[in-house]
């Protein structure tokens, strides 16, 4: 039984409108109650989301596509599509780069 | 839209893609936090090779001494309680424990995210499978380099580097992070760049390249270890070409060799600041290769003290804690809480008292003396490995065939 392979997808996952991104295998997004703020732990670091990373990592649940995400972001801080779009792809294409966002396509067992 | 820092959190960078770094191998804000965010468990000195540079104590822990399955269990518990968010399992070597999925299922019930720091020559398929289905988050295979014959004869341990390859290719099919950690030194720094494409050839998304640190086994080996400062230059260039070449395919961790720096290393970011580790028998050190220091003590977590009391208050931890125990020329040194003089354990290894500054740093009326004791050693070329042992190390045998 195999999961999703992080890096291997990772140097293919190239953002897109249609792209369905999940948490890669050993990225966890978490809200530390102790230090009141959301952490994403990864191997052998843990980083600190600011709030809007928090939103777009929440949404990537592996069901949403890339589109859906604009749509809700756009929805939920009243913005035009249009505007933010494009930062919203670039963002997930960084995250992608670190290795932290897979398609979920290539998860399923 | 783009993302910025919305709070006055602390943080080590200011990132493009939203995510600041709390914890990353080296650097570490978690000093803020009052506990550390990672904490190492050294739950076995029990390990199959025979590594010269290995970081454990010259003294080990007998199997007999270990915490027990319940007492490692109330351990990782209490260390959720108090905010740890993230444990490394190692040793010795951690799959020596029969234990270990059940102290992993364990740590993931509590919420602690796992990584395994292995050297992979005992795992077998199913068994690293369970440990995935266990919630292992991520595993770290050491490699001794990239020719087997050198690999084999460094771990002392025959077939060590196939076996590991083997178990890389397991770790990616199960959908495991890798890490590659490759210890660096003389015998092996001419491999550096084939280790790095190695790494990258098994799919790995990160390696930790560490230039060996002199205390306990590698101080017995410091001769057969030592790097030329040739090397030491062409590494660098060999990383950074690296760094920038696999940029959003491998991260590359590096460990500075500190006998030819000028100024000493943030030794655990600042002793008792944001790092301990537990050893097999349940001691909280500040650093791994504290005990090396002859009189201190160490609290354990068998005493009637919580892992919190100890971090806080226990006498090692807060001896050299801070700025207030330094001497000269620490003391009025405008970067005491750049580097916190540097290394206890490196202080009390070439100086006899843990309490002076870093022979590493330049500052430091030892240095000279240090940096001339890598060059002659380097150059002597002595190449013979003592092997760690329980039995206090072993001399290899003379090289049959002059290697």
């Amino acid at each position: 039984m195999s999961t999703a392979v992080a890096p291997a997808v990772r140097r293919r996952l190239l953002v897109t409108e249609a792209s369905v991104p999940a948490l890669a295998r050993g990225t966890q997004l978490r809200f530390d109650g102790m230090r009141e703020r959301w952490v994403l732990l990864v191997p052998e670091r843990v980083l600190a989301p600011d709030d809007i990373a928090v939103e777009v990592l929440k949404l990537c649940d592996g069901a949403r596509s890339v589109g859906a995400i604009i749509d809700e972001l756009a929805a939920r801080y009243a913005a035009l599509r249009e505007e933010i779009a494009g930062d919203v792809v670039e963002m997930l294409q960084d995250l992608a780069k670190s290795g932290f966002l897979v398609e979920a396509g290539e998860r399923h067992p | 839209m783009s993302p910025t820092m919305t709070d006055a959190s602390p943080v080590l960078h200011d990132p493009k893609d939203g995510l600041a770094v709390l914890e990353r191998p080296g650097t570490s804000i978690a000093e803020t936090f009052g506990i550390p965010l990672a904490v190492l468990l050294e739950i076995t000195h029990r390990c199959p090779l025979q590594c010269p540079y290995c970081s454990n104590p010259v003294e080990m822990e007998r199997a007999s001494n270990e915490l027990t399955t319940t007492e490692w269990k109330k351990v990782l518990t209490e260390l959720a309680e108090i905010g740890v968010l993230q444990v490394h399992f190692s040793g010795g070597e951690p799959t020596a424990r029969k234990d270990l999925a059940e102290l992993i299922q364990h740590a993931t019930d509590v919420g602690l995210y796992s990584n395994l720091i292995t050297s992979a020559v005992l795992l077998r398929r199913e068994k690293l499978a369970a440990l995935a289905d266990a919630g292992l988050a991520h595993i770290q295979i050491s490699f001794q380099g990239t020719d087997p014959v050198l690999a084999n004869r460094v771990a002392g341990f025959r077939n060590a580097h196939a076996k590991k390859l083997v178990v890389a290719g397991w770790a990616r099919e199960l959908g495991l992070p890798l890490t590659v950690n490759a210890v660096m030194h003389r015998q092996n720094l001419h491999l550096l760049s084939d280790i790095i494409d190695l790494a990258v050839d098994l799919d790995a998304d990160r390696i930790e390249i560490a230039n060996v640190q002199y205390y306990g086994w590698a101080l017995k080996n410091r001769a057969a270890l030592m790097p030329t400062g040739e090397q030491i230059e062409e590494m660098a260039a060999i990383v950074e070409a690296a760094q920038q070449r696999l940029a959003g395919i491998l991260a590359i961790d590096f460990v500075v060799p500190d006998y030819h720096a000028v100024r000493p290393k943030k030794c655990m970011g600042g002793w008792g600041r944001q790092f301990f580790n537990i050893t097999p028998s349940g001691k909280v050190l500040p650093c791994h290769a504290a005990e090396s220091i002859k009189d201190l003590n160490f609290e354990s977590v068998r005493s009637n003290h919580s892992i919190a009391w100890i971090w806080k208050n226990s006498e090692a931890f807060n001896r050299y804690r801070g700025t207030g125990w330094m001497p000269e020329p620490c003391k009025s040194c405008a970067f005491k809480e750049i580097d916190f003089g540097g290394c206890r354990c490196q202080a009390f290894a070439l100086t006899g008292d843990a309490g002076n500054t870093d022979p590493a740093c330049s500052l430091s009326p030892r240095h000279e003396e240090m940096f001339k004791i890598a060059v002659k050693e380097a150059e002597a070329g002595a190449n013979r490995l003592i092997y760690r042992n329980f039995a206090g190390g072993t001399l290899e045998p003379e090289p049959a065939d002059g290697a």
